[in-house]
């Protein structure tokens, strides 16, 4: 966020792009702890529930994408995201599709999705874009709650795992472990080197000032449309894959609500950062998963939670990590 | 670039020695321990209808099976599911893959029942539900692993549809939430009303979510000159129509009555007497029904939130205690073993317990027993705190349930 200037020089982009799949040399240390934690933790922790942290990394990585490099607010992700699980739990549960098609499938729909709402949405601005977001992702959900394939209030259950490329029977958590941790480090990487792209730089200069980038001879809606798009589209694929691991697709996800969670999770994790979406949505889950014990109290310690991260961390966990190291995550 | 490397092959190198790590160990099992998890809304809207009280007449169940003093250990634990499909399949994954909980109960919203249903088969535990109304449970989806106790919409329809005419309600209006759960209450519901000679004089569809102003549907209802006003709805938008309907007083008088056909007796108490009277809906339990239900009702004590028992959570008591004594019957150890035999053995023996008095689990896990119609008294008719229902008519257990052959249930076709 500390770059008022328009990074458009390619000085500064060969610097980024020196580093190992342009990471500079923090982030590559990032890396390469978050690679040996998703190597490591199955061994010592839940599969099910560390792929589900996985699927919402990767959804608040794709989220952040926008808000974070393009500086897009959108309210209506949970479309995206909904969707991507519905349409990978009919076409892998009816059409009887291979899991990586069922998820390309979801992955589709989801960027399908994002271009006519994107389209929409991008010819406004601030609040205007959000609520277009939302207004459509309502539209959205409502489709899901009447049509007819999605079960409505039951959504669609016992979606089968089914056998990666029809060899590898997936029934094992610790096998399907290993596909959700290579789609989400696959997605987290593409997010990364977009956001270290040429395009990426041009996303940051809209992000800054529109009206100077445009002056340069951006098309700026195109870039803004193009990067709604993949955001979508990865929205779509983590929603599909966590529709595979559950073996459900439910109204829960195309919820506004589930628009909210994943803003929540890029915050508290920290905006505009690589590692933020990932570490926000691992600290949103934990405490989804493990206060599921203590019953009533669970909304409580939500609550203070958040406020403490809002009051105490206002850059979010992994900003306020790299601010003191004085780095960039 | 050294650094990164070096970390890289750092990280390569420490992961053979991980690998050697044994799988996380499931906790020792204990051959005559039973572990029973109560899973249900803890912070939400189903919390006073199922909630910690699920859990209370669970522990409420153990104590009364006697199983303990064989030597038997038996566990309660409990979680919320917060409503939400993902986290009712996780607690459950872990609670079954680490935790080696043999017996999950209650589990209100019907995407979360359905999808523990599917877990809880793949794993062979048994799932005793108690809180969620989808008659699909013991239909389409029905599983050789669960037990379906208390209600589900089908009877509720049924009940409500045609004991209701038989009580003297043959015109019926609908005020029905527009989607698949609402059309199908309002379906069911009306076949019911024809079948035992009565009418439907129409229907009114109301966008969902989000309706809040129900005055012009329920004038309309009341135009229609119907004299039973269905409500084919379910929480907010339920307590949202009886309110309104209270403020125009429509059922005041008596020639018209409103029917709820998904409200429970805590939604009853949290709207009052003032604005409930005159409401006719359909329980399996009530805490006032019978000197047994009175006499259970007392042995489980104060429950949180000074309530009396729902019938959710007299299903989890007489779910729990089936359960136990069938446990008992074949040995801990084999009905730990095997999910499928427990609930076996569960269908093969009759039910009695106080709550529900007699009864029987058909093979699709359909549990057997009456159905009450009441009708909400006035505050003077109340004669203390929890005195709210009058009894209308019953229908007997063998005419509640879907018939057997209807469901579509792979269990019973083979």
């Amino acid at each position: 966020m500390a770059d008022t200037t328009i990074d458009l020089g390619t000085t500064a982009a060969k610097h980024e792009e020196a580093g190992f799949l342009g990471f500079t040399r923090a982030q590559a240390l990032a890396f390469g702890v978050l690679v040996a934690f998703v190597f490591i933790s199955p061994f010592f922790l839940y599969p099910v529930f560390l792929m589900k942290i996985l699927c919402f990394a990767l959804f608040a990585c794709a989220f952040n994408l926008l808000i974070g490099y393009v500086g897009l607010l959108s309210f209506g992700h949970a479309a995206f995201f909904g969707m991507g699980g519905y349409i990978t739990a009919h076409t892998a549960k009816v059409w009887g599709l291979t899991p990586e098609l069922a998820i390309l499938a979801g992955g589709v729909v989801g960027s399908v999705l994002g271009l006519g709402i994107g389209w929409l949405a991008i010819r406004r601005s601030g609040i205007y874009f959000a609520m277009i977001t939302l207004a459509m992702a309502q539209m959205v959900y409502f489709f899901c709650l009447q049509a007819p394939f999605t079960g409505g209030e039951d959504g669609i259950q016992q979606v089968p795992r089914g056998s990666l490329f029809g060899m590898v029977p997936l029934d094992r958590d610790f096998t399907l472990y290993w596909v959700v941790a290579f789609v989400f480090l696959a997605g987290f990487l593409l997010v990364h080197r977009v956001v270290h792209s040429p395009f990426g730089q041009v996303m940051k200069a809209v992000r800054e000032n529109e009206p100077r980038a445009t002056s340069l001879g951006y098309r700026t809606d195109d870039y803004k449309l193009m990067a709604f798009v993949l955001s979508a589209a990865l929205s779509g694929v983590a929603g599909g894959t966590k529709a595979l691991v559950f073996g459900i697709a439910t109204l829960v996800d195309v919820n506004w609500t589930m628009s909210g969670e994943v803003v929540l999770m890029t915050l508290v994790g920290g905006l505009g950062t690589v590692f933020g979406p990932v570490v926000g949505a691992a600290v949103i889950v934990t405490m989804q998963n493990y206060l599921a014990e203590f019953g009533a109290w669970v909304t409580v310690i939500q609550g203070v939670i958040f406020v403490a991260c809002v009051l105490a961390f206002r850059r979010g966990v992994v900003g306020e990590i790299g601010n003191l190291l004085k780095v960039k995550l | 670039m050294t650094m990164n490397r070096r970390t890289l092959l750092g990280a390569a190198a420490a992961l053979p020695a991980l690998g050697g790590l044994p799988f996380r160990s499931a906790r020792a099992q204990a051959a005559n321990t039973i572990r029973i998890g109560v899973l249900n809304d803890q912070s939400g809207t189903y919390r006073d209808l199922s909630g910690p009280g699920s859990t209370q007449a669970v522990e409420l169940a153990v104590k009364e099976s006697g199983i303990t003093q064989r030597g038997v250990t038996v566990e309660v634990v409990q979680a919320d599911h917060q409503n939400r499909p993902d986290v009712g399949s996780t607690v459950v994954r872990q609670w079954i893959d680490r935790d080696g909980i043999d017996v999950v109960v209650d589990v209100p919203t019907s995407s979360v029942a359905l999808a523990v249903n599917t877990l809880v088969r793949e794993k062979n535990k048994v799932f005793l539900n108690s809180g969620a109304a989808t008659s699909d449970l013991t239909g389409a989806q029905c599983s050789p692993n669960t037990v379906h106790w208390t209600y589900d919409t089908y009877m509720l329809a049924n009940s409500t549809g045609g004991a209701m005419v038989r009580a003297g309600g043959k015109s019926w209006f609908f005020i029905t939430a527009d989607y698949a759960f609402g059309h199908a209450l309002e379906r069911d519901t009306g076949n019911f009303v024809k079948a035992q000679g009565g009418e439907v004089l129409g229907a009114v569809r109301t966008p969902f979510p989000g309706t809040t102003d129900f005055s012009s549907y329920l004038q309309q209802a009341q135009r229609s000159r119907a004299q039973v006003i269905g409500l084919a709805n379910a929480g907010g938008d339920t307590i949202n129509s009886i309110k309104q309907a209270a403020e125009f007083r429509i059922t005041r008088g008596g020639r018209v009555k409103l029917a709820g056909l998904l409200v429970f007796i805590t939604d009853v108490n949290s709207l009052g007497l003032e604005v409930a009277q005159g409401l006719v809906l359909s329980e399996t339990f009530y805490w006032d029904l019978n000197d047994k239900t009175r006499a259970f009702t007392q042995r489980l004590g104060a429950m949180p939130g000074n309530i009396k028992p729902s019938m959710v959570q007299a299903g989890c008591y007489g779910s729990v205690l089936h359960y136990l004594k069938a446990a008992g019957d074949m040995g801990v150890a084999a009905a730990k073993a095997s999910g499928v035999e427990a609930v076996n053995r569960m269908k093969a023996m009759p039910t009695s317990d106080d709550a529900f008095g007699d009864g029987t689990i058909r093979a699709d896990g359909r549990k057997i027993h009456p159905c009450y119609l009441f009708e909400v008294k006035a505050p003077s008719e109340s004669r203390g705190a929890w005195d709210y229902y009058k009894l209308l008519g019953t229908t007997a257990g063998d005419q509640a349930f879907r018939p057997v052959a209807d469901g579509g249930c792979a269990l019973v076709r083979s």
